[in-house]
């Protein structure tokens, strides 16, 4: 239990610690990366618990996506006025009334929940009857999503794909004037339609339509 | 007394991975070159060592002696630790690689979940080289690399679905084991290639090497590297392919199986038999190199987003589809 504890302590605060220095830096991409590391020890925790398939998940997700089209957008902000200093100025600290007040709710609320799980452990039968079957993880996770909660998953896929179309609809404009290669049009060009051969008088040369 | 007994055991067997690995990456890039080389009706390197087998040692030399410079204008501490996360993230993914049944550093549940998140984390080390070298080219470079890479994991990973169709773990040895009566790649053919040429791209080999283009972006996110930096950026690189073939031999090749289960061959350890099918596959990547030309940028996107990814969702539907009309899957 020794080693757990250590290995739990030590990922757990580095979670806080990058998490801290998520909002404390003055870099938004120094930001970011502490972002990816966040990830990296709340996904190794996950392991920790034995929930390895969500832990992966999270790797392959937040870590190998997510995070990475956040880093192309933020490095396209500015690249010129980005200082390399590790740490924000005063300036910021008006904002910090706000931050505290939403991460105290969500500290409540969290507690709520833990509380209601340790105290009243029947209201969550589903957490238990996880737990004492003897089935790997991502087994059990698809047995319960796929037959008791798979309107809720259609239903929160078909929420993300609407989500994707609309942000592409949003964003595409069709231009007009942009020469574009068509793979059918090259492939299926005879040779008639791009050589002509011509007889050219001489001196008086030839004129091309096009 | 008893941890540490352990941790001395695990740091061996550590040890004895990683050593053979690194040897071979050495290795591998001295048959590149001269794969490469044979191609194009030359010698490749030749003098050092017999066959020039210890060029890679030569040329590790030169890189541990040449001075490391770090340019003044760059973010130091991501600058150095670029090519840091670049190697041990291709260095730790061989973890879960079986050698055999029995062979393997630790057998875990997730075992293709691990190197497929491992391999979608290599994105890091090149974005964080590019970013932090704050120069114009290896900025490009690195944009280039983190929309190609994503791009192609997304189709690798549906083709590792078709994979697990076929098997119901998602544990690298159970791969290994359904693939007992025929190997994945007679059935999930299309899948093999599309697999073999989105490991390409996603390794940034020709001819998918756009983030390191010497002709435009005179070697993309590592034009600002030099001496052992650099060199840590290339051994990660081929530590890498040689990750990527390993995946193919596991999910395709039938990993460490031999390929007919009669007598003389069953005598051939099983290990011997995954090497062979790796350094069939590196080979592969070594022609494919000598032989094609670089894609456009363009033309690589529409490739992995509009053939690609469709074509590998239709083959799952198709997968899933025969199994279940032949009630094949595969329920334990």
């Amino acid at each position: 239990m020794i080693a757990h504890a250590i290995f739990f302590y030590t990922f757990s605060i580095i979670a806080v610690v990058s998490a801290i220095m998520v909002t404390a830096s003055k870099n938004t991409v120094h930001s970011v990366f502490f972002l990816i590391l966040d990830f990296i020890s709340i996904s190794c925790l996950f392991i920790m618990i034995g929930a390895e398939f969500l832990g992966m998940i999270m790797l392959i997700v937040y870590v190998g996506a997510v995070a990475v089209l956040f880093l192309f957008v933020v490095m396209m902000l500015n690249v010129a006025q980005q200082k390399n200093q590790w740490f924000a100025g005063q300036q910021s600290s008006k904002h910090i009334p706000v931050g505290l007040i939403i991460s105290t709710l969500i500290f409540v609320e969290v507690i709520i929940v833990i509380g209601g799980w340790k105290y009243k452990p029947e209201i969550f039968d589903i957490n238990n009857s996880i737990a004492q079957t003897s089935i790997s993880n991502t087994h059990s996770l698809g047995q319960i999503l796929y037959t008791d909660y798979i309107h809720v998953f259609q239903i929160s896929g078909m929420i993300l794909l609407v989500a994707m179309v609309g942000a592409i609809v949003l964003t595409f404009r069709e231009r007009s004037g942009v020469k574009r290669q068509s793979y059918i049009k090259q492939i299926s060009r005879e040779r008639a339609e791009g050589v002509e051969v011509l007889e050219v008088e001489s001196n008086k040369g030839v004129k091309l339509d096009d | 007394m008893e941890y540490l007994g352990i941790f001395f055991q695990e740091v061996y067997k550590i040890l004895f991975l990683i050593v053979p690995v690194l040897v071979s990456v050495a290795m591998i890039v001295w048959l590149d070159r001269r794969v490469w080389a044979f191609v194009q009706k030359r010698q490749g390197p030749n003098v050092v060592g017999p066959f020039g087998l210890l060029q890679s040692l030569a040329d590790a030399l030169k890189y541990i002696f040449k001075e490391i410079i770090i340019p003044s204008s760059s973010n130091k501490v991501i600058f150095i630790l670029a090519p840091i996360v670049t190697m041990t993230l291709a260095l730790i993914a061989w973890a879960v690689i079986p050698f055999s049944a029995t062979q393997v550093l630790a057998d875990i549940n997730v075992g293709i979940l691990y190197l497929f998140a491992v391999s979608s984390l290599g994105v890091y080390g090149i974005i964080m080289g590019g970013w932090a070298s704050n120069s114009k080219y290896p900025f490009l470079g690195a944009i280039r690399s983190a929309a190609q890479m994503v791009s192609y994991e997304v189709s690798i990973g549906v083709i590792i679905i078709n994979v697990l169709l076929c098997v119901g773990s998602l544990n690298l040895n159970d791969i290994v084991i359904a693939q007992q009566n025929m190997w994945f790649v007679i059935p999930l053919f299309p899948m093999f290639v599309i697999f073999f040429i989105s490991a390409l791209a996603e390794t940034n080999r020709p001819p998918f090497d756009l983030p390191e283009a010497e002709a435009e972006l005179v070697a993309g996110y590592q034009t600002e590297y030099s001496g052992m930096m650099y060199a840590m950026f290339w051994l990660g690189e081929y530590a890498n392919i040689l990750l990527m073939c390993a995946m193919g031999a596991i999910l395709f090749l039938g990993g460490w199986m031999s390929p007919i289960d009669v007598y003389p061959f069953t005598l051939v350890p099983s290990a011997i038999w995954l090497i062979l099918k790796i350094l069939f596959l590196f080979i592969l990547f070594a022609l494919v190199k000598a032989i094609v030309p670089r894609y456009r940028y363009d033309q690589l996107m529409r490739l992995g987003w509009k053939v690609f990814l469709p074509f590998s969702l239709i083959w799952v539907v198709l997968t899933a589809s025969y199994l279940f009309y032949f009630n094949l899957l595969p329920v334990n």
